[in-house]
């Protein structure tokens, strides 16, 4: 018997009677002998509960997270304020357990709770309708480069080197075996080089995808690229942090065709990276060629209110192979609690976050400017994050700022080599005005 | 069921009405019935080639979704607008409501189309 599973030896037996079979091992016959294991897992000795909780707190004490450390991290996940609304509602069995809503009958909490998320997403990229979401950031670029292959009928993507780089990877995944020919347009002080990328825009472009704010946090040129792939009939897709809609342009506003971005800084904790949420939205006119699924308002036979998955055509019930995308997983738990997220903070709360990411992140630079040591890397608008250079190693200033519990800096030339020693601060309401003087006081003394 | 004298047809149940060098195509009757209440039409634009047998569209209905196949080669000179709107207008009248409108490319394409009396073998023998 196994420690922890109930079943004696007499109720092997009874269970096995019960089926015919005289042994355990006869379930596995199937399994050629060379193919087997033949020998007991290399697993330490079984615990008690209390022995393997203990085990694995140790472990995980080993790790320094953002509650041990002060944040100044982003690249793409940030440490923003979680609302204790979230965790509250997100546990509650009914959402945390619930598979998918194949059901309408007995799914319509979980229906409705996506339908409100799409609302809000909808409202928030300024775009016709949202899907259910995606795995996240990263994923939903990628379907976005499909979607518009597909309804363009193009073969060619043009995408900024200011996009995320683990974006471009995943679309570089993506485009290999759909055979979709991706162009890459270089940057020119920190932002897309608009020039290049119009003279790269054609007949052939399916879509440009640009990040705003970019990967180093500086606000693109989206206006002049929406015109120049506009008259070549091209799609613009955005990828956007959702948070900085609360003082930028919605992609609606600047005319993009489908908007997409990590949700993760909407109430999703950071979570070692995973698992995130993937967003996307776009106009009634390409609403049939978005991946993923959609949960519709509609009534029942006696008039009521009620929601079901719509448009499932573009999905896996049929025409599969004609789908743009038969992806149909999505993130509910993680859309759940950016829903609740943006429903506790409200329009204002969510300006009221933007606004203070944006000034905090400007103060913080004016700063850490200060001792001389640092100088703002590209001299562009930026939102909530900015790269700075300097003359000390990028890593002896990581370990120096960890030394006191500081998190930040991540080394740009991760993304691009020619960033050698140029280091991404980000900054989010949560920090305070102390810790942000702090940081530079720490940067100020690192040799 | 009906089916219009005049126009060419298609196996895949599409009608062509052809002036001059334009052709007119839609689907038929018989394909809207098939196919139950439409719900929504996904047209090319224009200035898009095609090849005969190339799928131009897609037909969706309350029960199925088909592609809809272009019987000859051409350019989309025209988009019935109309049907982005009003995808029941199928339904209501499968012979005025064409789909698009092309430049023909290879007129002799026509021959391997069906007559009338033709295509309505092929309806009983699929009805």
């Amino acid at each position: 018997m196994f420690p922890y599973i109930p079943n004696t030896v007499e109720d092997e037996k009874k269970m096995l009677a019960a089926i015919g079979l005289p042994s355990i091992e006869s379930l596995f016959e199937d399994i050629p002998e060379n193919v087997r294991l033949n020998r007991e897992l290399n697993l330490g000795k079984s615990l008690s509960e209390f022995e393997l909780v203990k085990y694995m707190k140790s472990l995980s004490n080993q790790n320094k997270s953002i509650e041990d450390l002060t944040c100044f991290m982003g690249a793409g996940a940030y440490d923003h304020l979680i609302p204790s609304t979230v965790d509250h509602v997100i546990s509650r069995s009914e959402f945390y357990t619930a598979y998918t809503p194949y059901q309408a009958e007995i799914s319509q909490g979980t229906l409705q709770v996506i339908f409100e998320y799409q609302t809000m997403i909808a409202n928030l990229t300024g775009m016709d309708v949202a899907n259910a979401s995606l795995y996240d950031g990263s994923s939903a670029i990628a379907e976005a480069a499909a979607m518009a292959v597909d309804a363009t009928r193009r073969m060619e993507v043009i995408v900024s080197s200011t996009v995320h780089p683990e974006s471009k990877r995943v679309l570089n995944t993506y485009a290999n075996f759909k055979n979709i020919k991706i162009v890459e347009i270089e940057s020119k002080d920190g932002v897309t080089d608009v020039e290049q990328l119009k003279n790269a825009i054609s007949k052939e472009t399916a879509a440009v995808i640009l990040q705003n704010p970019n990967f180093l946090g500086i606000i693109e040129k989206v206006e002049e690229v929406e015109k120049a792939i506009h008259e070549q009939k091209g799609l613009l897709i955005m990828s956007v942090d959702p948070i900085s809609l609360g003082v930028l342009k919605s992609p609606g506003d600047l005319g993009a065709d489908i908007a997409v971005g990590e949700g993760q800084a909407l109430g999703n904790t950071l979570s070692f990276g995973g698992p995130y949420l993937g967003f996307m939205a776009t106009t009634k006119k390409l609403m049939r060629k978005m991946p993923g699924r959609i949960v519709g308002e509609t009534t029942d036979v006696n008039g009521e209110r009620g929601f079901v998955l719509t448009l499932q055509t573009r999905e896996q019930h049929i025409r599969r192979e004609k789908a743009t995308s038969n992806i149909c997983s999505n993130q509910a738990l993680n859309a759940l609690a950016a829903a609740v997220y943006l429903t506790t903070l409200g329009k204002a709360g969510l300006k009221e976050v933007a606004l203070q990411s944006t000034q905090k992140a400007h103060y913080a630079l004016k700063e850490i400017t200060k001792s001389g040591k640092y100088q703002l890397a590209f001299n562009q608008p930026f939102f909530k994050e900015f790269a700075v250079k300097t003359d000390v190693t990028a890593e002896v200033v990581q370990s120096g700022l960890l030394e006191k519990d500081i998190l930040g800096g991540y080394h740009l030339e991760k993304f691009d080599p020619k960033l050698k020693n140029m280091l991404l601060f980000a900054v989010t309401e949560k920090r305070t005005k102390g810790e942000i003087e702090q940081l530079a006081r720490v940067l100020g003394g690192i040799k | 069921m009906k089916v219009m004298a005049g126009l060419y047809y298609s196996k895949d149940h599409e009608w062509v009405k052809v002036e001059g060098n334009k052709a007119y195509i839609g689907i038929t009757d018989f394909a809207q019935s098939q196919l139950g209440d439409i719900v929504f039409v996904e047209q090319p634009e224009v200035d898009d080639s095609f090849e005969a047998g190339d799928d131009f569209g897609v037909v969706e209905s309350v029960k199925a979704a088909s592609d809809l196949y272009i019987p000859l080669s051409g350019t989309v000179v025209e988009v019935n607008e109309e049907l982005a709107d009003d995808p029941a207008k199928v339904n209501e009248d499968p012979y005025g409501s064409w789909m698009i409108a092309i430049e023909m490319t290879k007129e002799d394409e026509l021959k391997n189309l069906l007559t009338p009396s033709d295509y309505e073998k092929v309806c009983d023998e699929e009805a």
